[in-house]
């Protein structure tokens, strides 16, 4: 089951192939998302089971899926799993699931799990669908996580609502940056990420 | 009036989709290289936007909500179906841009052409979906308010890519770091562009 090509297909999006810096996919309701960390790891692991899931069921399906309404047959697979996960989301943490609002309701026309569908699932055997499926829902989810990671660091003090920062700070004059609370401030983040990622890989370098 | 006029100038500027919620980057990011190509898909968004928000408003109230069955028959006051929310919304937008893309193909085919795998794609744009979740979770009084509102996101995302698409065809002519260059430097003028909207913040009418 693990062997090295299927182990790639988990690993190569997280890294050189990354769903949001290298394939610009699902980067819509992802980043609203990134205040606080706590909320980016639930949506991280939300898309992961949708786009694994999802990938799995067009994978067995892709032989008798008719060309012309697949869109329509892919949109009802996707929706119906992202219903069970906010569904599965209120009841077991309807905090976070209030604090993602509209954002679970929009895995659905997240491109991520449209692309991957097109791109792998259509044309590969379920297996491999599951772990390109997971593989990308990890690769944006490691986006999440670091953009969340210093906006709450930097905007709030904290990591997963506990203070990192102490009060010594505080009583010095350090003052929480709230320019990192606001949205624009992500987009940012993601740009200086992929400054970082193809500064190291040149191949990736657009001219 | 009043109460359209203010929901209509705070969904272009203040809660700007692009700007704000972050929706419909995809099609943001890969399609802004020209002005023209942005402004035809900027055109066929507001247009979706416009028919399917009012649309889904009247979907939720008669069909989804707790108790909208009731027009029905009485029987029926305590059915909620608003679970399949999602996927009734999906089905009504995923329709609406079929018919669009057959409209364009018809009458403009250089449109068509140039908008590419795009066009199909507006079926997945977020800030289509995310209009009619928004509208549903700010619980519009009535017709007229969701349809001044998807008017509104409309072209308030069509203000963004086209603004997008401006900046960089000059930027074009800038000497970017190599490996900043397309997708790094297009988040971070959003995000610069984000800061600017910012300023219409607060803006009550």
């Amino acid at each position: 089951m693990f062997s090295k090509k299927n182990l790639k297909l988990v690993t190569d999006p997280i890294n050189k192939n990354n769903p949001i810096t290298v394939q610009v996919l699902g980067i819509c309701s992802a980043l609203a998302v990134t205040v606080k960390l706590e909320p980016a790891i639930v949506m991280a692991l939300s898309v992961t089971v949708v786009t694994g899931l999802s990938n799995f069921v067009i994978s067995l399906l892709r032989n008798t899926i008719p060309k012309r309404i697949r869109i329509i047959v892919q949109l009802v697979v996707i929706a119906t799993l992202v219903i069970i996960v906010d569904q599965f989301l209120k009841a077991y943490s309807f905090d976070v699931s209030k604090q993602l609002s509209v954002f679970v309701g929009l895995i659905i026309t997240n491109c991520i799990v449209m692309g991957r569908l097109e791109a792998f699932a259509m044309a590969n055997k379920p297996l491999p669908s599951l772990l390109d499926g997971i593989g990308n829902g990890l690769g944006y989810g490691a986006i999440l996580v670091i953009v969340a990671f210093f906006r709450e660091l930097f905007g709030s003090g904290t990591i997963l609502d506990i203070k990192v920062i102490p009060q010594a700070f505080y009583e010095a004059g350090y003052m929480n940056n709230g320019f990192f609370i606001l949205p624009p401030m992500a987009l940012i983040i993601i740009g200086i990420i992929i400054w970082l990622q193809r500064g190291k890989y040149k191949e990736l370098i657009e001219d | 009036m009043e109460n359209l006029l203010n929901i209509f100038i705070k969904s272009i500027f203040v809660e700007n989709m692009v700007f704000a919620y972050f929706l419909g980057m995809c099609s943001y990011l890969a399609v802004s290289k020209t002005v023209k190509t942005s402004f035809g898909l900027g055109v066929a968004v507001v247009f979706v936007q416009v028919i399917t928000l009012p649309l889904n408003f009247l979907m939720e109230k008669y069909l989804l909500k707790p108790g909208a069955l009731v027009w029905l028959s009485q029987s029926f006051a305590d059915v909620d179906l608003s679970f399949l929310t999602f996927i009734l919304f999906i089905a009504v937008i995923a329709s609406l841009v079929q018919l669009v893309e057959m409209v364009i193909e018809k009458f403009s085919p250089a449109l068509y052409a140039s908008l590419g795998i795009f066009l199909p794609l507006i079926a997945v744009n977020c800030a289509i979906l995310g209009g009619s979740l928004f509208m549903s979770e700010r619980e519009y009084a009535n017709v007229a308010e969701a349809s001044v509102f998807g008017l509104g996101s409309g072209l308030g995302w069509m203000l963004a890519i086209v603004a997008m698409a401006a900046i960089r065809e000059k930027i074009k002519y800038s000497q970017v770091p190599a490996p900043l260059r397309g997708l790094g430097i297009a988040f971070v003028i959003t995000g610069l562009m984000g800061i600017a909207f910012m300023g219409f913040m607060g803006i009550n009418l």
